[in-house]
């Protein structure tokens, strides 16, 4: 073996600077949070198909339904039943309006002579599903959005106080913490389902009953690592109101946790409004909800999949997506990942 | 140990005390009155239900002879299932639910573990993400999605197993199937992290350095130590297998606890209501608490103390 001797380039023997404020200079420009945390995230390729997907999926909530000619809640008893039909897919075979009923292929468009395609095709009552599927999208999602923000403003604040404030307060807040998520969250949801009036605002409610504890437990055990750090210490020194610490000071360094947090909190309120609309204490008839779809399509799957199929394909996508998401935020924003 | 232990159990009676309370006072503002399913009542006729099953006493005192009862493990009379005692009810429809939930538990966990070893062992190989994906799919897509989706296919179309019942072992596969993958996809990503972490560390590379094989080190040290902390997902498991449970059993048509609290919630049948609550929340907290004790007696690294642990 030959040991070629490395060239070692000229500039490598120039004398190190002298000026002592030039050691200090930062070479590079300095990693704002957010382009760091991207840095890492564009380096998960499954949490970057999840966002695609994810922003695709809230963009067809926004503009799917008008996409339809049919009004998502409007009725047509004579059109009711119908299987999926698509212009250009029909050509090849597929999607062209065809069911096989007890063995037997029929197609009811030819049949009842229906020159209308829709897309996803018809509830019972001759609801189209396209646009039902994506008005339920826009439903659950609302709900999820919404429990999550007010989940988020609870915990952080809960947490922030609780941790920042310390001693009795602390103690007095922790007790009251460890009692409530002693109570399993599906039993609360439940009850104040039972006493509230079906609807939006009442399942955003008994959602965010529990659903603030895991933040405010999270923000409290990051406050009270940051609150003793040198950072806090000069900024208090300096003469900084309480106020200008938790917001200016201990609120940027949380946002990575908090961020994380919720992005697990839309899934979860998403699966549970689903949940109880299939129990049948969610969302009530002419509103449309993933879940009140799916409750819907089960009554007659045997017959007709696609009424049950097609909401369960959407709702998976949102949550597959969205744990996904998670999963990269927390890979990385989280500082023991760091490599 | 004995001091937290007491703690424990004295936050366990308190949880328990708020949700008894709470359920009979929500149940107390419910809309709809339990007898308005039945057939065309008089008033008379109602003003004699009313007075059967104490309604027309004063709250603070309904509220009184509940707790009483409660305590004594009476849980009141069921309106509409024959009038029979919600304990009794209860009794009945366990031996499904728990035949269900064990053998998820079971089945799902040691699917789990296998999945989350291989995939720690082969790290970053297609085995790694193979399971690692289908761990995302077990804990995104929703029970009743699934169950649904396997009825459908394996039930109606295949025809290989029983669409909806409840006789002999070949009904209760597909439930369990159904309920069984939160648990594989729990186990398998705690195992997987948590056997990554191991593999790191210095007795690893000591068993190596030993001389040991790769399966040697793997079973003999790894995952037995690896093993350990899974007890801490059982808590949020159960909680999983429990909410599973009430869509799996409406599904699959069991007479199961999760089947009558679905149906008693459709026909205002507050004692079954307030009876399975408290049920499912005394055998929740209870199963936390054991599996948190059970924990610290198993990893002698973590120690118990009466002071915080968040």
């Amino acid at each position: 073996m030959m040991n070629v001797p490395e060239k070692i380039e000229k500039h490598r023997f120039d004398p190190a600077p002298k000026d002592h404020s030039d050691l200090e200079k930062i070479e590079k420009p300095q990693l704002s949070f957010g382009k760091d945390a991207w840095l890492r995230v564009r380096k998960n390729k499954a949490a970057i198909v999840s966002a695609v997907l994810l922003l695709l999926i809230v963009v067809m909530a926004i503009i799917g339904p008008s996409l339809s000619k049919f009004d998502p809640y409007a009725q047509n008893v004579a059109h009711g039943n119908l299987p999926p039909r698509v212009p250009v897919l029909e050509d090849i075979g597929i999607f062209d309006g065809s069911q096989k009923i007890g063995g037997v292929e029929t197609n009811k468009y030819e049949e009842l002579g229906i020159e209308e395609y829709y897309w996803f095709g018809t509830d019972s009552l001759g609801r189209d599903l396209f646009s039902r599927v994506w008005v339920g999208t826009r439903v659950s999602l609302y709900i999820a959005l919404l429990a999550a923000v007010i989940d988020m403003v609870i915990g952080v604040v809960y947490g922030l106080i609780s941790g920042f404030k310390g001693g009795r307060v602390d103690n007095v807040m922790q007790r009251i913490l460890e009692v409530i998520s002693g109570i399993p969250n599906l039993i609360v949801v439940i009850l104040m389902l039972l006493i509230l009036k079906p609807g939006i605002m009442s399942i955003t409610i008994a959602l965010v009953i529990t659903g603030w504890i895991g933040m405010a437990r999270v923000v409290r055990g990051q406050v009270l690592k940051l609150r003793n750090q040198e950072y806090i210490l000069a900024s208090r020194t300096l003469g900084a109101s309480n106020f200008r610490l938790l917001f200016k000071h201990l609120l940027p360094n949380l946002s990575g946790v908090i961020i994380i947090n919720t992005m697990f909190t839309i899934p979860s309120a998403i699966f549970f409004e689903a949940f109880l609309s299939f129990i049948g204490i969610g969302l009530q008839a002419p509103e449309a909800s993933l879940g009140t779809l799916i409750e819907d399509g089960y009554k007659t799957f045997q017959f007709l999949p696609h009424l049950m199929v097609i909401p369960c394909i959407v709702i998976c996508i949102i949550l597959i997506a969205c744990n996904l998401m998670g999963d990269g935020l927390r890979d990385a924003f989280d500082p023991k990942m760091r490599d | 140990m004995a001091k937290y232990l007491i703690k424990r159990i004295i936050y366990l009676v308190i949880t328990l005390f708020i949700i008894a309370s709470l359920t009979f006072f929500l149940m107390k503002f419910l809309p709809g009155s339990p007898f308005q399913n039945e057939e065309k009542l008089t008033e008379d006729q109602r003003v004699i239900l009313d007075e059967k099953y104490g309604l027309d006493k004063p709250i603070p005192v309904q509220y009184a002879n509940y707790m009483m009862n409660v305590v004594k493990g009476d849980l009141g009379v069921s309106f509409q299932f024959d009038n029979q005692p919600v304990t009794k009810l209860l009794k009945n429809r366990m031996g499904p639910s728990l035949q269900l939930g064990f053998q998820a538990m079971f089945i799902g966990t040691i699917i789990g573990i296998l999945l989350g070893v291989l995939a720690a062992m082969f790290q970053n190989t297609w085995i790694d993400y193979g399971s690692t994906f289908l761990a995302v799919l077990g804990k995104s897509i929703p029970s009743f999605v699934f169950a649904a989706l396997l009825q459908y296919v394996i039930g109606v179309k295949l025809g290989w197993l029983p669409v909806a019942s409840w006789n002999g072992f070949a009904s209760s596969i597909m439930p369990t199937i159904a309920l069984a993958i939160f648990p594989i996809a729990t186990a398998a990503r705690f195992m997987r992290t948590e056997l990554i972490e191991v593999f790191s560390s210095d007795y690893i590379t000591l068993a190596k350095a030993k001389g040991n094989s790769r399966m040697e080190v793997s079973f003999k040290h790894a995952i037995r130590n690896g093993l350990i902390p899974l007890v801490t997902v059982l808590g949020p498991m159960a909680v999983g297998l429990m909410t599973g449970s009430m869509v799996v059993e409406k599904i699959f048509a069991i007479p199961g606890i999760g089947e009558q609290f679905v149906k008693s919630i459709m026909t205002n049948d507050f004692p079954i209501i307030m009876g399975t609550t408290i049920f499912f929340a005394f055998l929740l907290t209870v199963i936390i608490l054991i599996v948190d004790i059970l924990y610290g007696i198993i990893d002698p690294r973590i120690r118990l103390q009466g002071g915080d642990k968040s």
